[in-house]
């Protein structure tokens, strides 16, 4: 998920500064700035190009393009854009990681019982 | 002090840099660490690379990934001196990188770093490392020769699980400028074998490996 359609989750534009804690049961998509705390449990989230988190992030598939400070925990997947700069530890069973993107922490693939985990470009 | 390479020497319309290979023998003898236990905490410094965390993570390991050379451009590093120069903030450079608990690492994978990196951060940077390694700990470096000029490429380099790693020119846009003026750093000096025997000499001992491109594989026991 790139970006939502109409309908399709909710989207907080790139103008839009946010200081909290953000729960819901929806996918999310952020390009602005949020600081606090993200949950999403069973939903995506996807950091937009201009989008500014500084937070501890929990969703089902992490999609990031912009800027992530805090740690990631990805019940399913974690894709790291080639525009990505993700400072925070990363907890997932899958990550795929583009050329170009930056990370700077511990990456921790959780197996799938029965399932490989991989990380790919 | 000249960063990057001039962009004369950019290959033109390649997108996605091409992968080489290179023989290692320092990667040969940390893959077979790699390969014959679980559970080994492992720093990678090159480049974010999708390659190497899943080889690490799919050993069983962990994977730390810190690509410093591009830490150390960050411009609020850059102080003036009392002679009103811009140098780089040395102290802060170590608050803010490399900050993780003394005696984690099995491996460092330090690729070339030190060659690239700006000079008054390499010494603060190895004695970091040495705290956090473990005893016994590899670390794992390369450092071009005399014949290598100041326009040598600088890679970053992908592990295959054997003593082969391929290699990837590296890449990225001064701080400021937009990705699409993308250059690659330059060679900052070399250092003889003197000075790299003095950088590492904390820890207990240093094997040189000499290959045939220019380069001297380093490989520290913590």
């Amino acid at each position: 998920m790139d970006a939502p359609q109409t309908g399709e989750g909710a989207h907080i534009g790139k103008s839009v500064v946010i200081k909290g804690e953000l729960s819901g049961s929806e996918d999310l998509y952020v390009d602005g700035n949020v600081d606090g705390k993200i949950e999403l449990r069973n939903h995506s989230l996807t950091v937009g190009p201009n989008g500014n988190v500084k937070a501890d992030v929990s969703a089902k598939t992490v999609v990031i393009q912009g800027k992530l400070d805090g740690s990631v925990n990805a019940s399913e997947r974690v894709e790291l854009r080639k525009s990505a700069v993700v400072n925070g530890d990363v907890t997932t069973q899958r990550i795929a990681i583009e050329e170009g993107a930056f990370l700077k922490g511990k990456v921790d693939v959780q197996r799938e019982a029965g399932k490989a985990a991989p990380a790919s470009s | 002090m000249k960063f990057f390479r001039s962009s004369s020497n950019q290959a033109a319309g390649s997108a996605v840099p091409q992968k080489l290979t290179r023989r290692s023998s320092g990667m040969g003898e940390i893959c077979r660490l790699l390969n014959s236990q679980e559970g080994l905490c492992v720093l990678d410094m090159g480049s974010t690379s999708a390659n190497n965390i899943r080889f690490l993570t799919g050993k069983g390991h962990k994977a730390y990934s810190e690509d410093l050379l591009r830490s150390s451009l960050e411009p609020a590093l850059r102080i003036q001196d009392v002679a009103g120069n811009s140098v780089l903030d040395s102290k802060k450079f170590l608050d803010e990188n490399l900050v993780y608990a003394n005696a984690l690492f099995d491996v460092v994978l330090c690729w070339n770093l030190p060659d690239y990196m700006e000079e008054s951060l390499v010494k603060p940077t190895i004695d970091r490392l040495w705290s956090l390694m473990k005893p016994g700990g590899y670390l794992l470096a390369f450092f071009h020769t005399r014949e290598a000029g100041p326009d040598s490429t600088c890679y970053r380099y992908h592990v295959t699980g054997t003593d082969m790693l391929e290699m990837q020119e590296v890449k990225f846009a001064p701080p400021g400028r937009p990705a699409s003026e993308k250059q690659s750093p330059r060679l900052q000096r070399v250092f003889n074998n003197r000075h790299i025997e003095n950088l590492f000499r904390d820890f207990a001992s240093i094997k040189f490996f000499l290959a045939r491109d220019a380069i001297r594989e380093v490989l520290v026991v913590r």
